[in-house]
């Protein structure tokens, strides 16, 4: 039997990291269903918004003014949506197959698992948004790239929230089990009302308002809307969600590490399995 | 100076609510030994595996493994460990050869193509490697389970029913396997196990558990002795047919 010299155990390991995207990928990639449902519903919904657009572009002069308003708002709500689900059905992944309890007793540290779960969630997105947007071109003859370097902007702000929604989700799933799998499909949609994707904020309540303004995707959104129709960049919202963002993923590291540490109090990596 | 014992448990208590599912257990398991964890279902066998390896946090009490405190630094032990059970899978659709490879990586092996290749050719796993985890027959799992479990070369090894759902023949190469790896890398094994063969023949001390407790302990042969039976199974069915508390020989019981 060989010797095995393993190197010190370090508190970060990119190879831990790349270790378990590599896992991620391995799964997405064996299943070709899997990969086009990813393309399959960002697709679709672009293609409802586009014909919704056409019809609106004659009846409404909002829509008229900027007529990729609600292909973009569809396109970026997709990447919070879809970076959240990312995250979190990768991580029901290991909680199918019993995987917890393996993973946990190796070197893998739960902030290593994070890190390939928001990798494998950025990887997931692209997959599933660029078709659409690619597709958007030919079709409605809107180019989502045009909106340039605040695009960029707009992706990373709402993936990170995405993210931070998907560690209190895949908390809640540590402590409920399986039975909570639907909750990685619906709670993210409690966001779309007061993220303001397709009107204005000022459309909502005055207290409603003060709840979207306490989130990251309304500053996305109106900071869409301000490009399309005005043809500037708003740097205030941009650093308001950049805030939010960083007190949202503290608040979804705490509490996904909080829920880890109960687990393993009450035996929960033990449990799981499909 | 004395050598760190490989596992230091003292006083390890388990509460789910009010049950208690290991009661105020001490024992150590000295480098290089196997030691064999018996007790009927529900003993608590598993239990007290889960919370040496760090999976599970004790109510009271404290578990060191190679000299670190599981409780605050287990970390710097995991690399140096490892642990196989039936009841903790592979991804199933990840075929055989990269569920060992990601393994590989977490543990942080230097040549991991070359630790595979090895390990599945002693364990008869070469044909195997590119079928799904999924695919397998539960003995192929099992031997799979153990191929994870010695990626890594651990220093310490924690098998619960390692040879569970085996034939007698692949049963019989495992111990063999253990065998070898005991004497050529000095790794100490804890085995939970109900085959009570497996456990004459691997281990130098044996600990029977009942109800959360440990009730008995010796060397294999010296049970069997002390309770004047011919085999460690009559030994184990002696202790889990005693009714309530600590176990007392029949042998000293006739006394």
């Amino acid at each position: 039997m060989s010797q095995t010299h393993l190197t010190p155990n370090r508190a970060f390991s990119l190879r831990r990291v790349f270790a378990m995207v590599r896992r991620y990928w391995y799964l997405l990639r064996g299943s070709w269903p899997r990969i086009v449902e990813l393309m399959y519903w960002p697709t679709i919904q672009m293609i409802m918004w586009g014909f919704i657009t056409l019809h609106l572009r004659d009846t409404s002069t909002w829509v008229a003014e900027a007529a990729g308003v609600l292909l973009t708002g569809v396109l970026l709500w997709d990447i919070l949506f879809r970076g959240q689900l990312g995250y979190t059905l990768s991580f029901l992944e290991e909680m199918y197959s019993r995987n917890l309890g393996q993973l946990f007793v190796s070197p893998l540290r739960p902030i290593e698992m994070v890190a390939a779960l928001m990798t494998i969630s950025l990887l997931r997105t692209l997959i599933g948004i660029l078709p659409a947007a690619l597709l958007a071109i030919p079709l409605f003859a809107w180019n989502i790239f045009t909106i340039g370097l605040p695009l960029i902007a707009f992706f990373f702000l709402l993936l990170v929230m995405g993210w931070a929604v998907g560690m209190i989700v895949t908390a809640l799933l540590l402590r409920v089990g399986l039975g909570g799998e639907s909750l990685a499909w619906f709670i993210i949609f409690l966001l779309v009302p007061v993220s303001a994707v397709y009107y204005p904020v000022d459309v909502l309540p005055v207290w409603l308002q003060w709840v979207a303004f306490a989130m990251p995707p309304v500053y996305v959104f109106e900071g869409m809307r301000a490009v399309l129709f005005e043809g500037i960049f708003r740097w205030d919202y941009f650093a308001a969600a950049v805030g939010l963002n960083i007190a949202y993923l503290g608040l979804g590291a705490t509490i996904f590490l909080w829920s880890f540490h109960v687990a393993r109090k009450r035996g929960l990596l033990l449990a799981g399995g499909e | 100076m004395l050598r760190t014992p490989t596992v230091k448990v003292e006083h390890l208590t388990k509460r789910f609510g009010n049950v208690t599912a290991v009661d105020d257990i001490s024992f150590e398991i000295a480098r290089g030994s196997c030691v064999g964890l018996l007790g009927g279902n529900g003993a608590g066998k598993t239990t007290t595996i889960a919370m040496i390896m760090g999976l599970l946090l004790p109510t009271s009490g404290r578990v060191a493994v190679l000299g670190e405190d599981m409780g605050a630094h287990r970390f710097r032990v995991l690399s140096r460990i490892n642990f196989s059970s039936p009841y903790m899978e592979l991804p199933h659709r990840l075929t055989i050869a990269e569920n060992l490879a990601i393994y590989a990586e977490l543990y942080e092996i230097p040549d991991p193509k070359a630790r595979i290749a090895e390990l599945a050719e002693t364990l008869d796993l070469a044909p195997l490697l590119s079928r799904p985890a999924g695919k397998m027959s539960a003995g192929q799992k099992t031997r799979v389970g153990l191929a994870k479990s010695l990626l890594n070369n651990p220093e310490f090894l924690a098998l619960d029913e390692p040879t569970a759902s085996l034939d007698p023949d692949t049963a019989d190469r495992i111990r063999g396997y253990l065998e070898t790896y005991r004497s050529e890398t000095g790794g100490s094994i804890l085995l939970a196990s109900h085959n009570m063969a497996e456990v004459e023949r691997l281990c130098d001390e044996v600990l029977m558990m009942r109800a959360g407790k440990i009730v008995d302990r010796g060397a294999p042969a010296e049970m069997i002795g002390r309770y004047g039976r011919d085999t460690l199974e009559e030994v184990f069915l002696d202790i889990a047919r005693t009714p309530g508390g600590e176990n007392v020989p029949p042998a000293q019981a006739a006394q």
